[in-house]
């Protein structure tokens, strides 16, 4: 693998943790705010 | 995203999404964030793989520096707003500051954990072997594991007042274990006059480079940003439902305990 | 203060004395440990010559993980923690009498490994004093990270795979230090240990001083 290989690997997992922690983050915020009632949704 | 898992709740109400009770972690604010972030992110990919030039001594494989440091930034802030947190937590009792600390914590060890992975592909082309004991690889293992520690007294069940003490003690000596841990790597490596990866960054960065670097930067303390703040209010409804079930099941309890069904003696 | 950590240090180490589970359970197992590293060391290969430091005190760390979940396994019985914490006892007092405690055992524990070393490593001792000197603040290192660390962990279900979690990361540096102590005086030059004795010093200070701060906190719970 040259260096465009690895270039690639580390770019690549990168974005794909990034993006699939990002994705966890905000479904799972949908689904908590759809079981709690809408005042105590946010903090202000 | 067409359709969005939902999770079953028994006891929560049906609720409509109003002004005030909004679904999701969303608003005009994260999505400004966002859309910066996004900006940034294009613009400084483009710079780190298209439009600056291939290192004298490492070729292409400089172009892992773009993405490395400024992930390894965003996790030494990560780390540096839960210590933060966990005094304000011990000092002032906050309850904000309390979330602060464990959502940046969590996005602190996802970008170690990368740090390490990015460490790795670079060290792969450049010495040829997946790992090398030198003080940065090394500190930052570390780092991981003791993000890791707090995570999990995070977890602990336990009540709310009593896991976010025990928490905030664990990440007040977050920041000074991680500098005593590299102090003494370091030290210890130093020894065996290892070459760091600062060491092979030394001879002169080119303009464009040194660009391309400094400007990616400030995009991932954005994306960070943008993170922190999702998953704060994440962390937010976490409690408050947590809270809430607590409280169901001390009702529940004492609803059983008035019917006149069998005690099972107090808990 | 001074007076509440005799008190909590003598009833801890008289309970030890009584149950013996340190005797008995923790100082063989730390045996075990020393055997473990032959076989998988293989005596006749110098390995086991070359790494005998770094195996004594790896044998150290790993019982006193063991050494400091008993200390505060006592407490969670019967609701003593309760009982500590209603006895108006300074908490800073608590935690430094738990911390000698802790301290005194792993001493002898560190007397008999030495011992043990001694005899199934064929080691050779030169340099006594930087290595009285390195385990005595190793050992307070230890034994103060240890202290808070435990009571962070006590009484939790999970608290047997938490603590070492905990502790171990940040005993590294303790452990880098003491071995490296180790080294320089088994090489006949402990100038260069020495240094590494300021380390574990300064470790074991801070870590005193912030754990009787911090004990005070933890220690009110509901």
């Amino acid at each position: 693998m040259n260096d465009w290989g690895y270039v690639a690997l580390a770019w690549g997992v990168t974005a794909a943790v990034l993006v699939a922690y990002a994705l966890w983050v905000i479904l799972r915020g949908r689904a908590m705010s759809r079981r709690l009632p809408p005042e105590d949704r946010r903090w202000m | 995203m067409t359709s969005v898992p939902t999770a079953t709740a028994p006891s929560a109400p049906d609720t409509a999404p109003t002004a005030t009770g909004r679904i999701g972690t969303g608003s005009r604010g994260t999505r400004i964030l966002g859309l910066v972030a996004l900006v940034g992110i294009a613009v400084a990919t483009y710079l780190a793989l298209v439009s600056s030039p291939p290192d004298e001594n490492m070729g292409d494989s400089v172009r892992i520096i773009y993405i490395h440091v400024p992930i390894v930034v965003v996790a030494y802030v990560g780390c540096l707003i839960t210590t933060l947190g966990s005094v304000m937590v011990l000092w002032k009792k906050s309850v904000w500051w309390d979330v602060t600390a464990a959502a940046s914590a969590e996005i602190a060890m996802v970008t170690t954990a990368l740090t390490l992975v990015i460490g790795m592909a670079w060290a792969r082309p450049t010495w040829g072997v997946w790992w090398v004991w030198d003080a940065r690889l090394t500190s930052t293992a570390m780092l991981l594991l003791l993000l890791l520690g707090y995570l999990a007294v995070r977890r602990i069940p336990a009540e709310t007042s009593t896991r976010s003490r025990r928490a905030a003690i664990v990440g007040v000596l977050l920041l000074p274990n991680v500098i005593v841990v590299n102090r003494s790597v370091t030290w210890w490596r130093s020894l065996h006059q290892d070459t760091t990866i600062l060491n092979t960054l030394q001879p002169k960065i080119h303009d464009q480079m040194a660009f391309a670097l400094y400007f990616a930067i400030p995009v991932a303390l954005v994306m960070f940003a943008w993170l922190l703040v999702h998953r704060w209010r994440l962390a937010w409804m976490e409690q408050q439902l947590e809270d809430r079930e607590l409280d169901q099941a001390i009702s529940d309890r004492r609803a059983e305990a008035a019917s006149g069904r069998a005690e099972d003696g107090p808990r | 203060m001074f007076r509440d950590a005799l008190l909590v240090a003598g009833k801890d180490l008289r309970i030890e004395l009584r149950s013996r589970i340190g005797i008995n359970q923790i100082l063989p197992f730390a045996l075990l440990v020393l055997l473990l590293f032959a076989f998988a060391l293989d005596p006749d290969s110098g390995v086991l010559d070359r790494a005998t430091p770094g195996l004594f005190w790896l044998a150290v760390l790993f019982s006193a993980l063991l050494a400091i979940q008993r200390a505060f396994a006592i407490e969670a019985a019967d609701g003593n923690r309760d009982g500590l914490r209603l006895s108006g006892l300074d908490p800073a007092g608590i935690y430094l009498g738990k911390m000698a405690a802790i301290f005194t055992q792993l001493a002898v524990l560190e007397l008999v490994l030495g011992v043990g070393v001694l005899v199934l490593y064929s080691a050779h001792v030169t340099g006594w004093v930087l290595m009285i000197a390195t385990c005595v603040a190793a050992t307070a290192g230890i034994a103060a990270a240890g202290t808070l660390y435990g009571v962070v962990a006590a009484g939790l279900r999970v608290r047997e795979t938490l603590l070492p979690l905990l502790l171990l990361p940040v005993l590294s540096p303790v452990l880098i230090g003491s071995v490296r102590a180790f080294e320089a005086a088994r090489n006949g030059n402990p100038g260069e240990g020495w240094p590494w004795v300021g380390l574990l010093t300064v470790f074991a200070v801070a870590y005193t001083i912030f754990g009787a701060f911090g004990f005070g906190p933890l220690l009110e719970e509901s």
